[in-house]
């Protein structure tokens, strides 16, 4: 193996079914009925899954919803937002826990 | 491995696939062109000498008008470059055909060509009009600079004529086509956004917009291969193929004649130099409608194309439902 991550690997997914497989069924009925339209639309979904999949950084998903993103008819600017808000709740995740380290530092200072 | 497109549709229970009826004659007037697009299937571009002759043009009129072919679909490379197009459409307006013509936009705006919009409208050609997204960035990557703001600028002539307007039946359509390796959206909900987004944008109206999956052929399969995505491309094709595409395919209801006069079963097939299978007519001189119209079209891999997803066609998606 050259690398943890293969592009070549994306396909190999239904090979996770060679075990439990009626586990795979499960997750990937409710994954296809999940992703499909519905209250959103199947543009705006991709977009959502684009965002989470920069947020859990999966090269797999980022590879896939880039492309899906694109078959749905979103631009590279509609892409990009979809990132920074990512990216903003991430920072605000981080930054939110600072009120933690204060207070934690309120409790033991003067 | 891909399993060949024959073989796909003879496990379908399609030993050959038959035309069901000829319904419209796609005639492509040259492969010249104003503008050279990255995806083109012909290798189109300003310096193409491929021209139809007007010989060859008497040839289509006389088979029209002998033949009765109710739907006449104009395309090339810009067909409004060829010297005998006008020539041509005036004839094929007194024939009382349905007239359909190929614009990409731009050409209507060159020198000599100011007047078409004009002419198109007099005789009722509907338009179907290259617009890959409503974007500038992405239309000038894929279809040269200054390409979308000069398409605007003819869309919004063409509506001030009465082309798109809801009331109109001056049909003006849209062909969106991907700017990449990638397949094209939904139609329907693609048309939504299209039209959403030209009328707030820029206030350009237009009846119906067609998806058109990029071809791997000509231009684009050398792209596909010079970004190593052609093995990707055609896996994804035969992937997707959709059995419920197949009985609505283009080739079943038309036939394609080149500049020079040659009878193929689509434009693909004629950029590929594939004829009509053995013993039919070959040139439209020998245009045969009883022969034509229950022939066994001529299937390669690339049919793939039209077979993807929703399917995809020169009047858009095939297929109501993936």
């Amino acid at each position: 193996m050259s690398d943890y991550y293969e592009d070549k690997d994306l396909p190999r997914f239904p090979e996770l079914a060679k075990y439990r497989p009626e586990l795979y069924d499960i997750f990937m009925n409710y994954y296809q009925e999940v992703m499909a339209a519905g209250a959103l639309t199947v543009r705006e979904k991709a977009l959502i899954a684009l965002a989470v999949a920069h947020a859990v950084q999966c090269p797999y998903c980022i590879d896939a919803y880039t492309r899906v993103s694109l078959e749905s008819g979103s631009n590279m600017e509609e892409m990009t937002e979809a990132i920074h808000v990512a990216a903003a709740i991430r920072g605000g995740a981080t930054l939110i826990h600072g009120i933690q380290a204060h207070n934690v530092a309120a409790k033991i200072t003067f | 491995m891909m399993i060949p497109f024959a073989q796909r549709l003879e496990g379908l229970g399609y030993p050959e696939l038959q035309a069901a009826r000829v319904d419209t004659l796609q005639v492509n007037l040259g492969w010249r062109c104003n503008q050279a697009c990255k995806h083109c299937h012909l290798e189109a571009g300003p310096d193409r000498p491929e021209q139809m002759a007007r010989e060859t043009v008497e040839g289509v009129i006389q088979a029209v008008a002998r033949w009765a072919v109710p739907v006449i679909d104009l395309t090339g490379g810009a067909p409004e470059i060829n010297p005998h197009f006008r020539y041509l459409v005036d004839r094929l307006y007194e024939l009382g055909v349905h007239l359909r013509s190929r614009s990409n936009l731009t050409v209507l705006l060159d020198p000599g060509f100011e007047d078409l919009p004009r002419f198109f409208r007099d005789r009722r050609v509907e338009l179907i009009c290259s617009l890959p997204y409503y974007q500038e960035d992405l239309v000038d990557r894929l279809r040269g600079p200054g390409t979308f703001q000069k398409s605007l600028e003819a869309l919004r002539r063409l509506n001030r004529l009465g082309y798109g307007e809801p009331d109109s039946d001056l049909e003006l359509h849209l062909m969106y086509n991907p700017a990449g390796a990638y397949f094209p959206p939904h139609q329907e909900d693609l048309e939504k956004i299209f039209r959403r987004e030209l009328e707030k944008r820029y206030g350009i109206r237009f009846n119906r917009l067609y998806t058109l999956l990029n071809m791997p052929i000509g231009r684009f399969k050398e792209h596909l291969q010079r970004s190593s995505n052609l093995e990707m491309y055609m896996g994804k094709l035969a992937a997707s193929f959709n059995p419920a595409t197949v009985m609505g395919l283009m080739c079943r209801t038309l036939i394609s004649v080149s500049w020079e006069g040659r009878l193929h079963d689509c434009d693909f097939n004629q950029a590929l130099d594939l004829p009509l299978a053995a013993g039919l007519p070959q040139t439209i001189r020998e245009f045969d409608l009883p022969a034509l119209e229950t022939r066994a079209i001529r299937l390669e891999d690339h049919c793939y194309g039209c077979t993807a997803g929703q399917g995809s066609s020169c009047g858009g998606r095939v297929a109501g439902e993936v």
